[in-house]
């Protein structure tokens, strides 16, 4: 039971880079074009850990500290993460509040770096991605309290353990919204299309890039490892509602969440490949429309 | 029977949220033709057990006349005008919705104080006719144009015929047709007047409809 | 049968009226169905017809009472219709507010809409199965909306919009409050029961009270907007002041009327729940906000329709409270509807004579009525003391039946406002119709020495009706009022 869990946080600090190779292969695949090698984000990040940084002389201490927290805290939230059926390393009852604390918490420090150097560019993107976060963190909220009230349970393992028998089951529409609310969630909080483009070179419209620009070397290695453990957070998490493969082995449970977690970023390239980027007054509109599908599912579950 | 009609309920409640936050007419004309299909398939599945001319009258006719014949009427209204095609809210779209959310909260604590006597289909049924309700008044009443009024009233009235499909046995099949019958006719006068204010005022806008008042 | 007939005569002929191509045929289609209908509701005076249809219609003493008023109403319009749609003619007519031309609508709409809404008034009257109650009464909406549109001017269709939609919407309510009372009187077991007021009453202690009394409130507040009890009356101003004056006295004396039945049945089946304290106490409150209202917007009124709409309110009000008070006041207010009807149906065709002398709405405009129209004039101003409860007339004994019945119930305050209200009420109207009437006709109105009978015949049996319910109710007709009041929680009438 515990080698389970923790294989499954090493799965995690060992293939969370992967997700963003299956998106960009997902994405060629759509536009017709073979695409970077899946292994792609491994090399950048490899390569920029083996290179030397710039510091800009504006920065000050909090501009290096920033990613190293946003890396630490992404480690941290690995252990509270439920693979499926198998139970997190660490669960004890309101732990999917200090999962989101510390989600939140890798988000500020970010932020506080990006702050930090002073430049009008970052501040923009800066304030974009607090802006959004806002609005999306109630939704997050909602979704995993849902879960949470439906399953009856105190710890987010206990919660996702549990979604078959206390969700799908008895209330099929409030799963299928939890599942939406959070999927919406997943694409704002990691910088996707419909709400950000990750691949935009004009920081006028960039949110999240433009927030880490001045970032470069180790430092920026470490953004890059922090933002794909976020999505592996995510990604994993929707994985364990989507599929709800409960069948008692924990190795089993969490290599079929594994497989869903992969297939949750695949269907993330297809969104990003089918969909344009929402105009900036409307993402608020589809936050808060995820934050309603969400309270509606605390509403339906009983 | 609740998990065979709780999706369309949701369904039907994601609707009312997408039709307060819809700035589109054309769209918001297609949502509450979808309403009218949806209720449709309610009354099938409600009916069950019931004769079947019954339950395929009124769902027939429902889904004709609300999914089909509606929308087209509402649309040739709007045709050949130079009206701009939103929907011109007094309340904006991002607070409708969070209202909408407000008034799902109430509709769910009210139909918990309000005890039904008798075994329903669903227990989201009554909060989300009472909310089905709620919203078309708040179309009405929050939306300037004309067309969005009469959107407003068959939302009103999709509501109100969601809970009598389901709760309200006794109705007669009769009473029923004579209901959509009725709302048939008000849809069509009403159509017949929003077009005739388009051809006086050169618009339709109701918040310049305002030369009666004391 | 005789109610089927009187069902479908205004139907045939309704529906015949929109083929129909001859002008002249067609008014005396319309006016031979009047009278037509009148018969046959006077044979059910004679013989009361037997349930149809499983009980889905009958005629009891209430319905008999508003089949009446109606009939006798609809018949005394159609034959000033007769006159006023000679008088109209087929050409386009310059609008004198605004100068602009418009043309009416189609004859052949107008009459046939006409008969449709009687149509649907007779069933209103005669069904007691609370949904196809619900489908009549919004029938009767959609029968009357192209009356009010009738000149195709903009100010109309204004009227006619907030009018469809306010009453649609209102009416919806009911329809919700009606399936609230179905759920009220569902089994346990979830077998359907009836929806026929007889049934619902003799199982009406069994109702639950929650839902009873949740869709009594919608019920009032949906029959409510269509009655034009304040605050939900704003479409009543508009409306009466923009349709022709037959259908104005129409909508006044029998629409609102239909409106109020909704509400006494749905204050029925609370009585026999043994709720009847709690539909009284929102019909008092209703009652004499909507007097209020009224005394508000007559008191500075300066459109001579819209003052005999507010009256309307007031009215209205008149009657909710006394059905509200209970005990003698229910007769009242019954009687006040029924000479309400009549005074209101009479003043709103006398006001299409000055309309049509003066070519203007507007209180200033209109001086010296008596001078330049002799008998509309003074039928004007007959109608001014009829309206606000002087004696002679009919509404003098209604209205004082109402105060009794406040008295008797130990309610000071309501009596006191009562009285203060209808004071105010005489004021406003007094001093405004006074004005119209004295005076010297200004410039560019021709004095007619002569006005033509059809517009002046009916408004004058109108107005003969009211006085003689005045000085002399008779014994068939208060037996009736008395037991239509009786199911409604009143109580028996003793002078």
């Amino acid at each position: 039971m515990v080698s389970a869990s923790i294989v499954g946080v090493l799965a995690g600090l060992i293939l969370a880079p992967l997700l963003g190779g299956i998106i960009n292969r997902v994405k060629a695949l759509f536009a017709g074009r073979s695409g970077q090698p899946l292994l792609q984000p491994y090399r950048d990040i490899a390569k920029l850990l083996r290179k030397g940084a710039v510091f800009s002389t504006t920065t000050g201490e909090m501009f290096g500290v920033g990613p190293a927290i946003g890396v630490a805290a992404g480690v941290v939230g690995l252990t509270l993460l439920p693979l499926g059926g198998s139970r997190a390393p660490v669960a004890f009852s309101g732990d999917f509040l200090l999962l989101l604390g510390l989600l939140a918490l890798a988000r500020f420090c970010i932020v506080l770096a990006a702050l930090d150097t002073g430049s009008a560019f970052e501040g923009m993107g800066a304030s974009r991605e607090v802006a959004f976060s806002a609005l999306a963190e109630p939704a997050m909220l909602l979704a995993v309290g849902a879960l949470v009230r439906a399953t009856d349970a105190q710890s987010l393992s206990a919660a996702v353990g549990a979604v078959w028998k206390q969700v799908w089951q008895p209330s099929m529409p409030a799963a299928v919204l939890v599942a939406a609310a959070l999927a919406v969630v997943l694409l704002c909080e990691n910088a996707r299309i419909p709400f950000d483009d990750p691949n935009t070179h004009l920081e006028l419209t960039m949110i999240h890039e433009v927030m880490v620009l001045d970032h470069s070397g180790p430092d920026f290695g470490l953004v890059l490892y922090g933002g794909a453990l976020k999505l592996w957070i995510f990604s994993a998490l929707l994985a364990g509602v989507l599929v709800p493969v409960r069948c008692g082995s924990p190795w089993l449970d969490a290599v079929a969440t594994v497989i869903g977690t992969f297939c949750v970023a695949a269907g993330g390239g297809a969104v990003e490949s089918t969909m344009a980027r929402l105009r900036l007054v409307r993402v608020p509109q589809l936050l808060v429309g995820a934050a309603v599908m969400a309270a509606l599912a605390v509403l339906l579950v009983r | 029977m609740g998990w065979e009609i709780d999706p369309i309920l949701v369904t039907l409640v994601l609707v009312n949220l997408l039709l307060l936050g819809g700035s589109r007419l054309v769209t918001c004309i297609r949502l509450v033709a979808v309403q009218g299909v949806l209720l449709g398939i309610l009354a099938l599945l409600v009916q069950v057990g019931w004769s079947p001319t019954r339950a395929v009258l009124l769902a027939g006719g429902s889904v004709l006349l609300k999914g089909v014949v509606f929308p087209r009427l509402l649309s040739r209204a709007l045709r050949g005008a130079e009206i701009r095609r939103e929907m011109e809210p007094y309340v904006g779209y991002t607070p409708s919705v969070l209202l909408g959310l407000a008034m799902l909260a109430l509709t769910v604590w009210v139909s918990s104080r309000l005890t039904l006597p008798l075994p329903a289909a669903s227990h989201l049924l009554v909060p989300v006719a009472l909310f089905t309700t709620l919203t078309g008044l708040f179309l009405i009443v929050a939306r300037r144009k004309a067309i969005t009024q009469v959107l407003g009233y068959l939302v009103l009235e999709n509501g109100i015929v969601t809970f009598g499909i389901a709760l309200s046995h006794e109705a007669p099949l009769s009473v029923e047709l004579g209901v959509l019958l009725d709302v048939f006719v008000a849809i069509l006068v009403m159509g017949i007047i929003v077009h005739n204010i388009r051809e006086d005022f050169d618009h339709i806008d109701t918040d310049r409809l305002a030369s009666l008042k004391d | 049968m005789l109610i089927l007939l009187a069902l479908a005569l205004p139907t045939l002929a309704g529906l015949a009226a929109f083929v129909v191509r001859g002008d002249r045929l067609r008014r005396w289609v319309l006016v031979g169905t009047a009278c037509g209908h009148l018969a046959l509701v006077a044979a059910m005076w004679v013989r009361r017809p037997r349930p149809l249809w499983g009980d889905w219609l009958v005629i009891d003493a209430l319905g008999l009472l508003l089949l009446s008023i109606t009939s006798v109403l609809f018949a005394v319009a159609s034959a000033y219709a007769l006159g006023y749609l000679d008088r109209e003619g087929h050409q386009p007519h310059r609008d004198f507010e605004e100068g602009k031309l418009f043309s009416d609508a189609p004859e052949a709409r107008f009459v046939g809409c006409l008969l449709l809404f009687l149509a649907c008034m007779t069933l209103v009257a005669s069904t007691q199965h609370m949904g196809l109650l619900w489908v009549a009464i919004e029938a009767t909406t959609l029968a009357s909306a192209p009356l009010i549109a009738f000149h195709r001017h903009h100010r109309s269709l204004e009227a006619t919009w907030k009018y469809i939609l306010i009453c649609s919407v209102g009416i919806a309510l009911a329809l919700l409050g009606t399936f609230f009372v179905a759920v009220s009187a569902a089994r346990p077991g979830g077998e359907s029961s009836s929806m026929l007021l007889a049934d619902l009453m003799s199982e009406a202690t069994r109702l639950n009270r929650g839902w009873l009394e949740a869709g009594f409130i919608l019920l009032l507040v949906g029959y409510g907007t269509k009655m034009g009890l304040a605050p939900l009356h704003t479409w009543l101003p508009d409306a009466h002041a923009e349709a022709p004056s037959v259908a104005s006295a129409l909508l006044s004396g029998a629409l609102l009327n239909c409106a109020l039945l909704g509400i006494l049945r749905s204050q029925q089946l609370l009585t026999a729940a043994g709720l009847a304290p709690f539909g009284q106490r929102l019909l008092v409150v209703l009652g004499l906000v909507s007097m209020a209202w009224a005394a508000v917007f007559v008191i500075r009124q300066t459109d001579f329709k819209r003052l005999l709409a507010y009256s309307s309110v007031e009215h209205m009000g008149i009657v909710a409270l006394g059905v509200g008070l209970g005990g003698a006041a229910t007769f009242g207010a019954l009687l006040q509807a029924v000479n309400h009807s009549l005074v209101k149906g009479m003043l709103f065709l006398v006001s299409g004579n000055l309309l049509a002398a003066y070519r203007s709405k507007s209180t200033r405009a209109v001086r010296g009525a008596v001078r330049a129209l002799p008998v509309s004039g003074v039928l004007w101003v007959a109608g001014l003391f009829a309206i606000t409860g002087s004696p002679p007339f009919g509404t003098f004994l209604s209205e004082l039946a109402v105060l009794k019945g406040a008295i008797d119930g130990g309610r000071w305050w309501v009596a006191a406002a009562y009285l203060g209200l209808l004071a105010a009420v005489f004021a406003g109207m007094g001093r405004i119709m006074l004005r119209m009437a004295q005076g010297e006709p200004g410039e560019g109105v021709v004095p007619a020495r002569r006005e033509a009978w059809s517009a002046v015949l009916p408004p004058l049996i109108l107005l003969g009706l009211a006085l003689m319910l005045g000085v002399w109710v008779p014994r068939w007709l208060a037996e009736l009022i008395a037991s239509a009041g009786q199911v409604v929680g009143g109580g028996p009438w003793r002078v």
